[in-house]
């Protein structure tokens, strides 16, 4: 009765074999490497970069261990940290600024495990050190500034059309339209409605003038939300880049909070000066009638800002571009006097607005105004001297060649939709991580021997048996976590440890009540057989409640929570298996054969 | 070897009064003690900056003060954390500061003082944060408990579920009691232990429950009293067995694992040693009161059936 057919031992072995094969590379430790990445779309890393970096480090007489193509990377592996960096320094030097050249870390596992897919566990930034960020996004501005851009786009719409109109205001989350009399304000509500179906409009008079009313309807505002969110993303995408950090992670939470995970990175002030730059560009247009006073209040309409070199000058409310209009942005020279300057390549809308915006005001001023921390600075005021079309954009003068690179820089990074302030910081020097590390597997690693010893004092060989297959319940668990590469934390290691402690509790269950049952008389085979069938129930029934809690810690639960429930998670499933499957499959081979079994060690 | 040699079975549920108001009256010094002294929340849930740093010789903290004095940060709370050469100080939150900038004005005013100070960690929480953490926890918490009465109730009948979770919710509000007690830090890994025991220590109650259930079935003369002491005296072996496995794991933290893990391991351990007590002592004899019987585990048609046959 206590056999189990061939095939069932066969695939039990089939699971502990794949387990130990995933369990391998974190026993193989990790060397230092360089990583190469494109930094442009367009630039792939292929067989060509592979060999083109091969071929610079066997210049400078660098000799990786490994150099591969891994995703879009190329990463090469070196015996030692003075090479890795020697190796840095001549990969960004040689290949430009096209690629972005990194530190990392690199499995020393052997080729035919990463060929596997079998890699060490994803460790969290509490064990491997590095920065972590939680942003929130101000979608407050992000919707002021939509409906900023919409008073210009309705006031140049009714302009164009040739309808009257008194004025555009915005009052909070409002705009209104003014006009003198009842007809236009029909002609103009029908032109709104054509044009901006994200407007919700309203018709309403008071204190004799025409109004009419538009807000945001909900979805749009939804929608602008989630593009402001999306538009961070990328710029923080960009801004990282520039950090040269090997595997960021840059995640979107909840509805208004970005994630930034940076592994590695020690220097957070320089992380924070480049993620926390919440800059936006505008484009708008200098007032020139009135003259810009210090300590005097600006006109109407308009708005005070200083330039570098801190002279005051008064700029119009207006905007007529963002720095989301921006392609592209580069330090170069002015062709004509050779002056630095940067050339700005703008999108299709962009270009189009800058083309109105240059035919109407040749000869006037117009200032890029750099947005950081609700500060406004003038980056630039140029005189434009003709229309500017085709969106190519040249803007030279009063800087040198560094402020040419930065101001390139700022722009080509691409401004954010909305500001964002950090609101989370976490970060772990490498000492404190790798002392985390120790704790963690000493902990286990201690508890665990203490437990074996008990358990096999206790119970004979059925402990010996309950701790073989707990030992295999430490291993499926840490082969799931490299296959899955769910990031293991601190809190994730001490989860470890604890579904470890509560897994015994399976095969207690089990034994107790296989000694119960050679208490009241039952053959040792039967004893077995029934200690297995009745704790199986109630092994279900102790893990369930567990893993209710344990989902529930994975939803709500955030950063190094979330690491130790799906640690909890995975612990109840693999030790479900070993406590009830494996070391069944033990017992049987051991005393399933024999007809006659006169006794069993169970103490 | 074999610690319980029980021949009797120990009757339980005559002490039932006894253990009951025991647990009642810890339970009131720890709501009392939640209510007075209150938790005292770690940086995870009040926002603020902690900051942790290791110095190669033993630190001077007077120092350290004063140097945070002259940066502005006289509310800063400066302690060893674990040696004597780490030294943790904790800013709360305040309005004027820009928070995220905080530690790099700590950091440059130290390392000024003494080049060799090493960052170890930064923890820096807005004030948004902290909110956000205390629904989520209590979310997890409510969610946690529907889930487990909901599946006690499909399992064995709803008197169990809610016998169970209020055994269970006893020991949690204990946990907290003694947080609150020894005002030691309640943080977010202490609350994700605290959720951990509530799945735990029910695994406790099902355990005794099974047996009972088992019980009205195989023992059909015996009064329920009597059912429920005989399933708690045969279950305890493996109580204490498991339970004594488990804590060398906790125990092994609680030494080993550092000062993160410390906190951690102390809320599995109180919740441990409680959750014994509780699912024994506390959830079977409101199991009891609440009118368990034969009649829920054993259906009304066989009755019929039994009754037609000769």
């Amino acid at each position: 009765m206590n056999r189990y057919p061939l095939w069932q031992y066969l695939s039990i072995l089939a699971v502990v074999l794949a387990g130990l094969i995933y369990t391998l590379p974190n026993f193989y430790g990790e060397s230092p490497a360089v990583q190469v990445s494109p930094l442009r779309a367009s630039l792939k890393a292929d067989v060509a970069l592979l060999e083109r970096v091969e071929k610079t480090l066997k210049a400078a007489s660098l000799n990786p261990e490994v150099v591969a193509l891994d995703g879009n990377s190329v990463k090469a592996r070196f015996a030692d940290t003075d090479n890795q960096l020697k190796a840095k320094d001549v990969l960004s030097g040689q290949l430009g600024e096209d690629y972005m050249v990194a530190l990392n870390l690199l499995s020393r596992s052997p080729q035919w495990l990463t060929s596997l897919h079998a890699l060490p566990m994803y460790l969290g930034l509490d064990l491997r050190g590095g920065v972590h960020f939680l942003l929130q996004v101000d979608m407050k501005a992000a919707l002021g500034k939509a409906l900023e851009a919409a008073t210009g786009d309705i006031r140049s719409a009714l302009r164009e059309q040739k309808i009257a109109y008194a004025g555009v205001s915005r009052d909070g989350n409002m705009l209104s339209v003014k006009f003198r009399d009842a007809e236009a304000r029909g002609k103009g509500e029908a032109e709104i409605k054509q044009r901006f179906n994200d407007y919700a409009l309203s018709a309403n008079e008071a204190g004799g003038e025409f109004l009419l009313q538009a807000t945001l309807k909900p979805e749009a505002e939804r929608r602008i939300q989630e593009s402001a969110v999306q538009q961070n993303l990328m710029t923080l995408r960009n801004r990282v880049n520039e950090l040269g950090v090997a595997e960021p992670v840059i995640q979107q939470q909840g509805a208004d909070r970005v994630v930034v995970q940076l592994p590695g990175v020690q220097d957070t002030a320089r992380a924070k000066d480049i993620l926390g730059r919440t800059a936006t560009l505008e484009v708008r247009m200098v007032d020139e009638e009135h003259q810009a006073s210090p300590g005097a209040a600006a006109p109407f309409g308009t708005e005070m800002f200083k330039d570098r070199d801190g002279n005051l000058l008064l700029v119009k409310k207006q905007v007529i571009l963002t720095g989301e209009r921006i392609n592209d942005a580069q330090p170069g020279f002015d062709n004509r006097d050779n002056e630095p300057a940067v050339h700005i390549n703008l999108d299709g809308v962009g270009a189009r607005k800058f083309k109105e915006a240059t035919r109407e005001n040749v000869g006037k001023r117009m200032a890029i105004i750099l947005f950081e921390k609700g500060r406004g600075e003038i980056v630039t005021a140029p005189v434009i001297r003709e229309e500017i079309g085709g969106g190519r954009v040249q803007i030279s003068g009063q800087m040198n060649t560094m402020e040419a690179q930065d101001t390139a820089l700022l722009l080509r990074a691409g401004a954010l939709a909305a500001p964002m302030e950090i609101i989370e910081e976490r970060t772990v020097g490498p000492s404190l991580g790798a002392d985390n590390i120790k704790r963690g597997f000493d902990s286990t690693k201690i508890g665990f021997i203490m437990v074996a010893l008990f358990m096999i004092a206790y119970y004979l060989m059925f402990g010996t048996i309950s701790m073989v297959s707990l030992g295999v319940n430490l291993l499926l668990l840490v082969a799931l976590l490299s296959m899955l590469q769910a990031t293991l934390t601190l809190p994730g290691m001490a989860g470890i440890a604890l579904t470890l402690g509560m897994a015994i509790d399976a095969n207690v269950l089990i034994n107790e009540r296989i000694r119960e049952e050679l208490r009241n008389g039952v053959t040792p085979q039967a004893a077995i057989h029934a200690g297995y069938d009745r704790a199986f129930g109630t092994i279900i029934d102790s893990n369930v409640t567990t893993l209710i809690a344990g989902i529930a810690l994975f939803m709500f639960g955030s950063g190094p929570i979330k690491g130790f429930a799906v640690v909890l998670c995975l612990g109840i499933l693999t030790s479900m298996f070993s406590a009830v499957l494996v070391s069944r499959a033990m017992v049987n081979l051991m005393y399933g054969r024999r007809a006659r079994l006169a006794n069993v060690a169970i103490g | 070897m074999e610690f319980f040699k029980i021949k009797k079975d120990i009757p339980f549920m005559s002490y039932g009064k006894i253990t009951t108001s025991i647990s009642l009256v810890t339970f009131l010094f720890a709501v009392f003690f939640l209510a007075s002294k209150g938790l005292n929340f770690g940086v995870d849930f009040t926002g603020g900056t902690v900051i942790e740093v290791h110095y190669a010789q033993p630190a001077d903290l007077a120092k350290v003060r004063e140097q945070l004095a002259a940066t502005g940060l006289h509310d800063a709370l400066v302690q060893n954390f674990g040696s004597s050469h780490d030294v943790l100080i904790q800013v709360p939150l305040k309005q004027n500061l820009a928070g995220a900038k905080l530690s790099e004005q700590v950091m440059d005013g130290l390392r000024k003082q003494d080049a060799g100070v090493e960052m170890r960690r930064v923890e820096f929480v807005g004030p948004q944060v902290g909110k956000d953490l205390i629904e989520n926890g209590a979310l997890a918490l409510l969610l946690v408990s529907l889930g487990i009465v909901g599946y006690l109730w499909m399992r064995f009948e709803w008197k169990f579920g809610l016998s169970a979770i209020i055994a269970n919710l006893h020991d949690v509000v204990i946990i907290l009691g003694f947080f609150a007690f020894f005002q030691w830090e309640f943080s977010l890994s202490v609350l994700a232990a605290v959720l951990a025991v509530l799945g735990y220590s029910v695994n406790e109650s099902v355990v005794v429950f099974d047996r009972i259930r088992e019980n009205f079935r195989t023992m059909r003369k015996a009064g329920v009293a009597e059912i429920i002491d005989n399933a708690i005296t045969r279950t305890m072996s493996r109580t204490i067995i498991t339970h004594g496995c488990t804590q060398m794991m906790v125990g092994a933290m609680l030494f080993l694992g550092g000062e993160t893990l410390h906190y951690f391991a102390m809320a599995l351990t109180i919740g441990i040693l409680f959750s014994i007590y509780s699912s024994v002592l506390v959830a079977s004899p409101i199991l009891m009161w609440l009118g368990v019987s034969r009649e829920d585990f054993i259906k009304p048609e066989k009755t019929e059936a039994e009754e037609v046959l000769p």
